[in-house]
């Protein structure tokens, strides 16, 4: 890269993931010249795909996604550049007696399922569906700041208020207040009976997060997954995922963007508190106007601003934002296609989910509390290779499990316990499938710990950074850079710690761009 | 550890120099200063003040908060805590500074004493070992209290030098304002620092616990005509608004003590704007202080004379007779050296600049009446009392 090209550089990106693409991808499409820089060799961040030995491909760390927001898919020319949102699949409750449910977007069946549990779900799925769509402005916008506010701000608590009150009606928003702030586990019991329905529908409300079904604000949580679900159904990721990352790479490459992989960013340059550029591991400075940084907000104070150019409160509460990642991934490649007890083979391919209760949840949520984990995990499953043969050797498969409640720091280090934990996993998922040890050639298991050191997310947090209520909207990341951008001038965040969060939605990456053009990026 | 079971029973603790205090209090008027006790007077005020004025006083300034800052990143953390440029302090300098938060509100202020390359002392009014340590994250620095292990004493006044000079610290004579000096007096190792609080000549003494009664000793031991008087607080409050020094915490409210909003203050807003360097690089506030540059001034603490010799206390302050309230006097003093009523008053601008007109309402009693008169006031930009004496190099002797 010539020094005469960095010279003109308007925005520096610091991360190909896709939210970092999605923000490329804005920023070029409004005449700004972005170079985007990536640690790894590829885009994608953790939705990048991996490969184990030379043959078996995985998905990367989230192995289902919803469609991208319509907003981004239309600004962005996506369908143009080959994304297509992947096929819509159910998930699968198992049961070690082979009575799995399977639950749908509108219907749920298996064997000893009440009737009032099936006649309950579609209405449920309707009402919190409803609640989804009225917090959509709240997701689509930058938070509103509630003092010294803007005109947007305005407008976003304006259309909030409009979509809970007339949008959701009297009866439903009483309902929607009433629920907003409490727990999954409470409302889950008032509405069901079967405990591995519960179980599967808790577990999309805490999975990435540290929080167990009781734990206050997991409505909430849920109610962000609906998010996506708002744009279509749920899909596994089969090289489909990789889609995304590559329209996303294309459509900001279309528009001028360009990238450099294998450069690490050490530092942010900082001259009389306005961010200039960055310095790459290699001691190499280039300049820019901006700066975006897709790194977590941790990291990116920490790390590469450095608490001695931020106030001291500030810095201090950046160290105090919660976010110790607690699910590891386990990836197994496998010599021939697995079988569960009692699954037809057709739904084989649809996510697969071992959480038979919620309180079988709340236990294992529970044991990473205090750093260890639970003999009885909860399991996300998915099989990659049943969409997408190209993934594995011919006759092989690929197997990708997220393993919630894995401690980031385990007693007594990740070291020597990384094996065992592997082993157990495989065990657990022999209750279910007797014949998956034989079929296991080779393994990969990612800690959160790996996690934070691979993709450079400290404490290996899916979502940069807790979903909880005190780290959400206005206060997301923290109080004083929760509107993407930062306490250092021509500095911005644009990753999933930032409002409305993580999950494969760009919408953190989207309102990030749309902030910078306001706040003067624009040429 | 060895832990006094009966400390309870002693809700104030006693400094190094107390037993002497003891001795010599007729008014037995004790009061607590940082969980010390300390005299507000000790015999009487009035020969208190004129001992800081005219011959030699003594004060105890153990309870002072003091903290020892090392390492290696001790100079960039203290850079990034004080909004004043630092960088020319150098060995055996003292400096005035002040420090804000987030917001650019003044947390404190204090004296800041360069003892060796990496090696610093700060002085504070309050207790700020929160602040500092929470200041400390990103740098190689290591934050102490050492409050309670040195013993210090404030020796101000114009004789104040030659006193020292007898009792047999000598080498002061080309000690100039600001400059420390380590020193022996007999054979204790004191460190000497040319500063105060009283805007008089005077020395801080700097020593250890055990060696604070042999210290004492050695000052009061000197004989003749130098008006050396232990002194208390009281007379302190009255030198100090005669030099124009502000007090954080009682003329105006400390930024991370303050609740209620806009009850805090900026150091522009009580007068230490030239202690405000926002050219240095990035320090605590500095965001908020260029905010508040451009914007126009909202309040100022200013100096003011009140006329007449009715005695102000802490009242309004009205834009005319009868007027309409604009601030309030934080601290006042009738000044017996100036012989005039001085104050420091929190006084609200409007469109930017200082009224026009600044009027107090005086109630005051004759034998038990309550009466009541109004005094205009006049503002002032300098100390109202700074003598030619107090920065003299080498100073009189007498």
């Amino acid at each position: 890269m010539s020094s005469v090209m960095t010279e003109r550089t308007d925005a520096i990106i610091i991360g190909a993931g896709h939210n970092g693409l999605v923000c490329a991808a804005y920023l070029a499409r409004a005449g700004l010249n972005v170079l985007c820089l990536e640690s790894a060799d590829s885009a994608g961040g953790m939705s990048a795909p991996r490969t184990i030995g030379d043959n078996y491909h995985f998905p990367g760390l989230a192995h289902v996604a919803y469609p991208i927001a319509p907003a981004i898919r239309r600004d962005l020319r996506l369908e143009q550049f080959g994304y297509e949102s992947g096929k819509a699949i159910d998930t699968v409750a198992l049961d070690a007696n082979g009575k799995h449910l399977t639950i749908g977007t509108n219907s749920v069946s298996g064997d000893g399922l009440p009737e009032s549990d099936k006649k309950a779900y579609p209405k449920f799925r309707e009402q919190y569906l409803a609640f989804a769509k009225a917090l959509r402005p709240l997701f689509e916008n930058k938070p509103p700041r509630l003092k010294d506010m803007e005109f947007a701000d305005k407008t976003t608590l304006v259309k909030l208020g409009w979509n809970i009150r007339l949008g959701l009606g009297r009866e439903t928003m009483y309902e929607f207040l009433r629920v907003a702030a409490i727990n999954i586990y409470d409302v889950l019991n008032e509405v069901f009976e079967n405990d591995r329905l519960k179980g599967a529908i808790a577990v999309d409300a805490v999975m990435g997060s540290a929080m167990g079904p009781r734990t206050p604000g997991t409505v909430l949580t849920w109610l962000q997954r609906l998010q996506g679900e708002l744009n279509g159904p749920m899909s596994l990721q089969s090289g489909g995922r990789s889609q995304l990352v590559h329209a996303l790479t294309q459509s900001a490459e279309d528009a001028g963007a360009t990238f450099r992989f294998n450069a690490p960013v050490d530092r942010i340059l900082i001259e009389n508190g306005k961010a200039f550029g960055v310095e790459l591991s290699t001691g190499e400075m280039l300049k820019a106007r901006l700066v975006i940084s897709n790194a977590d907000p941790r990291s990116t104070f920490t790390k590469l601003v450095g608490a001695p150019m931020l106030d001291a409160m500030f810095a201090n509460r950046v160290t105090q934002i919660r976010g110790a990642g607690v699910v590891a991934k386990l990836h197994l490649a496998l010599s021939g296609k697995p079988a569960f007890s009692g699954l037809p083979e057709p739904q084989m391919g649809d996510r697969l989910l071992i959480a038979p209760s919620m309180n079988y949840i709340e236990r294992a949520f529970n044991h990473s509390k205090y750093d260890e984990y639970s003999e009885h995990l909860v399991l996300d499953i998915a099989i990659p290779s049943l969409h997408n043969n190209a993934l594995a050797p011919e006759g092989h498969h690929v197997m990708s499990v997220n393993v919630a409640f894995v401690p980031y720091s385990l007693e007594g280090g990740w070291q020597e316990q990384k094996a065992t934990l592997a082993y157990k996993v495989i065990s657990q998922l022999g209750q279910y499938s007797p014949d998956l040890k034989s079929l296991v050639i080779d393994h990969e298991l990612l800690t959160p710990q790996d996690i934070e050191e691979q993709f450079r997310a400290v404490q290996g947090h899916w979502h940069h950074g807790e979903l909880s209520i005190h780290q959400s909207f206005m206060m997301r990341p923290l109080h004083g850079a929760a509107q993407y951008d930062t306490p250092i001038e021509k500095l911005f965040l644009c990753g999933a710690g930032n409002h409305p969060g993580g999950g494969l939605t760009g919408l953190p990456g989207r309102n990030a761009a749309k902030r910078v053009l306001k706040l003067g990026g624009a040429k | 550890m060895n832990i006094d079971r009966e400390h309870f029973r002693q809700a104030l603790q006693r400094t190094p120099f107390h037993d002497r205090f003891v001795a010599l209090s007729t008014t037995e008027e004790w009061m607590a200063w940082n969980t010390y006790k300390v005299p507000r007077v000790v015999d009487k005020l009035s020969t208190e003040y004129f001992a800081v004025r005219s011959g030699c006083a003594v004060m105890d300034l153990t309870p002072m908060e003091k903290y020892r800052i090392t390492g290696k990143g001790a100079r960039e953390f203290l850079d990034r805590l004080v909004t004043r440029d630092i960088s020319r302090l150098r060995p055996g300098r003292v400096t005035y500074v002040a420090w804000c938060n987030d917001e650019g509100k003044v947390i404190d202020d204090g004296t800041l004493f360069q003892l060796g390359e990496r090696d610093y002392r700060l002085c504070s009014q309050h207790h700020q070992l929160d602040w500092l340590l929470m200041s400390s994250m990103g740098f190689d620095v290591h934050v102490e209290v050492e409050t309670h292990e040195v013993a210090a004493l404030a020796v101000q006044g114009p004789t104040s030098y030659s006193v020292l000079a007898i009792a047999g610290i000598n080498e002061l004579e080309q000690l100039k304002p600001f400059d420390i000096a380590e020193v022996r007096c007999g054979d204790i190792p004191v460190t000497v620092s040319r500063t105060g609080y009283t805007g008089d000549l005077g020395y801080e003494l700097w020593a250890e616990p055990a060696h604070a009664l042999q210290l004492w000793d050695a000052i009061f031991g000197v004989q003749g005509r130098y008006d050396i008087h232990a002194m208390g607080l009281s007379a302190l409050e009255m030198v100090r608004i005669e030099a124009g020094f502000i007090m954080p915490g009682f003329d105006f409210n400390t930024a991370e003590s303050t609740v209620r909003d806009g009850y805090d203050r900026s150091p522009y807003e009580v007068g230490l704007g030239w202690v405000v360097n926002l050219d240095k690089g990035h320090f605590t506030g500095r965001k908020s202080l260029l905010a508040e540059r451009s914007r126009p001034a909202r309040r100022r603490l200013k100096k003011i004379v009140v006329d007449g010799n009715k005695p102000v206390g802490e009242t309004f302050i009205f834009d005319g007779k009868n007027g309409k309230q604009i601030g309030e006097i934080k601290c006042a003093t009738w000044s017996p050296i100036l012989k005039a009523n001085l104050a420091l008053a929190d006084i609200e601008y409007i469109d930017g600049r200082l009224p026009s007109q600044l009027w107090v309402r005086i109630d005051y009693q004759r034998e038990l009446k309550w009466l009541s008169t109004w005094a205009e006031c006049q503002v002032q930009s300098k100390p109202f009392y700074n003598p030619e004496h107090r920065s003299a190099t080498p100073p009189a002797r007498y």
